[in-house]
């Protein structure tokens, strides 16, 4: 049962985070805390030459909320931000899911061991804290910038 | 001493499994399990005397009332008290905020130029007192009555080993309430409140002191703590949820201001003005929650039965066994005291490497249900340098094979997340 949730990339990340801590140039910023755990994550998302997202976040908390926060800085930096909607409604999807549906690989690469965590309703919050970080910081960026 | 095997038999949701494995309930701090006796009063209630208390003129009505009544007469015996004494409210939460609602009420009374009893008018230049390990429900009702009013907030600290820090100069003579908590739920210590509240009357402030974590789990009696209010819920000592208990001096009680409004807590009504009843009705507006009251009055029967120094003792010994256990771990600290002295049976801890969550959830692979966050008491993790902690709380209906249990769930987080190496290396 606690393989089904902490599954090995999860305990990857969550050891060997990704993105965190990236020098970005923020155009918005979110900070994010679960008020009945005290996790906390803050976002910054900045823009390339490119058009393509820059994402960095820095964090304290469980092993669930800071995967993700790692596998979520991994998925959506170098991407538009058309790129990156599909694979944020995704992961919306698959929190819901309650493990009921078979999670696209090809869109969400590593976020697909997440399925367990949305069988146990207290964790999904923990999942759930970065990318609500990362879409609350893209909406403060396009108050800000002409981004899209 | 009780029976364990006998007093567990009580509690039908102790037989029941979870995750495949028998169910280790270690979460009492949060909320206990109820003995059958406790849901067969409520039935019993329901089934032969349900109806709404001080109005109708039918049987049912009375024997509602007086069943709703002869409640508070046990609930007050239990802790000493006189009946009228006892308020019922929907928690603890509830009951603090009724007193912190009597300054904010009084005050805008007195700024209306409506006479009040001016020991709860509050405005700059006085100050609360509450402390650093509070649950949240006894700090933020005086955060909210301090920013209406202008008061300042002042609080004792607490030492790196999860004290209270008692220093001279916080009470003084600005001071109109000082409200702390007997036991931490966070922590476990036990606080001198008796001194406390001493101080607090000798600058000539009222005292509050939360019991919600001592009240279940040892001889309380009301006037030995020389306070003026306290409170306590009725679900954390096997009663039902939606009960809390505010205890006050009568005379207080009757000078306050009314907290919630409405039918029965009435005395005359125009359409002008009305007066109110005296305590405790004055506080019970509405349809009160009878059955809740009739069986928090049988909880009190059941404990009373066993013994409150029965409980403790047993609690004191599971305490000392739990935290002899944690201290054997590698890598585990206990956040509180370490030693028995004024210390209650909430046991906090931090597990070097794992985060509280996954501790908690790795224990709950095994069937032991713990706490895991703040606690409700986030400035005291602050203070003490944890973001959350993993916390065992017992009661009367644990033994030793539970804390055994417990001990394997962290071993198996600690070996699930490799932390033992890592703490070694």
């Amino acid at each position: 049962m606690s393989e089904d949730l902490y599954q090995e990339i999860i305990l990857d990340h969550y050891k060997n985070p990704r993105g965190k801590e990236l020098s970005v140039a923020s155009r918005g910023q979110s900070h994010q805390v679960n008020p009945t755990c005290g996790d906390e994550v803050t976002v910054d998302v900045g823009l390339n030459t490119d058009g393509t997202l820059q994402v960095a976040y820095t964090g304290q908390g469980c092993s669930i909320s800071q995967a993700s926060a790692s596998v979520m800085s991994e998925l959506i930096n170098g991407k538009t931000p058309d790129q990156a909607a599909p694979i944020q409604t995704a992961f919306m999807e698959l929190m819901r899911s309650k493990g009921q549906i078979e999670p696209d690989e090809d869109l969400l690469e590593d976020a697909v061991a997440f399925i367990g965590v949305s069988k146990f309703p207290a964790r999904i919050k923990c999942a759930l804290i970065s990318w609500m970080a990362l879409a609350d910081s893209q909406i403060k960026a396009q108050l800000t910038t002409e981004m899209r | 001493m009780f029976d364990i095997a006998s007093v567990r038999a009580d509690f039908p949701i102790l037989s029941r499994t979870v995750r495949g494995g028998p169910l280790v309930y270690l979460d009492s701090g949060a909320t206990s399990q109820k003995p059958y006796q406790v849901l067969d009063a409520e039935r019993h209630f329901y089934e032969n005397s349900n109806a709404a208390v001080h109005r109708g003129a039918h049987a049912l009505a009375e024997e509602a009332t007086d069943a709703y009544e002869g409640a508070r007469e046990t609930i007050a015996t239990f802790v000493g008290a006189e009946t009228e004494e006892i308020v019922f409210t929907k928690n603890a939460t509830e009951a603090i905020n009724l007193v912190a609602y009597a300054f904010s009420n009084a005050t805008d009374k007195a700024r209306q130029g409506i006479e009040v009893d001016q020991r709860f008018v509050i405005g700059p230049g006085d100050s609360i007192v509450v402390s650093e390990m509070e649950h949240h429900a006894n700090l933020i009702p005086w955060q909210e009555l301090c920013a209406k009013t202008g008061a300042s907030l002042r609080w004792f600290g607490i030492t790196d080993e999860g004290r209270l820090n008692i220093e001279s100069g916080v009470i003084d003579s600005t001071t109109k309430c000082v409200s702390i908590v007997h036991q931490s739920n966070l922590l476990g210590s036990i606080n001198p409140v008796r001194e406390i509240m001493e101080m607090a009357h000798a600058v000539g402030a009222l005292g509050l002191v939360d019991l919600c974590q001592s009240v279940p789990h040892m001889p309380v009696d009301v006037d030995e703590l020389g306070a003026d209010f306290a409170a306590w819920s009725g679900h954390k000592m096997l009663g039902p949820t939606g009960i809390g208990i505010l205890w006050g001096k009568s005379e207080l009680l009757n000078s306050m201001p009314p907290f919630l409004t409405g039918g029965s807590m009435i005395e005359m009504v125009n359409m002008e003005h009305s007066s109110y009843a005296p305590a405790p009705k004055r506080f019970e507006a509405g349809v009160p929650m009878v059955a809740q009251a009739v069986g928090l009055a049988r909880a009190c029967e059941y404990l009373t039965d066993l013994g409150m120094e029965n409980v403790f003792k047993h609690e004191q010994e599971l305490t000392a066994y739990t935290l002899a256990e944690l201290a054997k771990l590698q890598g585990v600290r206990v956040i509180g005291p370490t030693d028995m002295a004024e210390r209650g049976s909430a046991v906090s801890f931090v597990v070097d490497g794992i985060h509280p969550h996954d501790v908690g959830h790795l224990m709950d692979s095994k069937g032991v249900a713990v706490r895991v966050g703040h606690h409700c008491c986030w400035p005291t993790c602050r203070r003490l340098d944890v973001p959350a902690t993993t916390r065992i709380s017992t009661y009367l209906y644990n033994d030793k094979s539970d804390i055994e249990q417990a001990i394997l769930g962290i071993k198996a987080a600690q070996d699930f997340f490799g932390s033992a190496s890592r703490v070694s290396a």
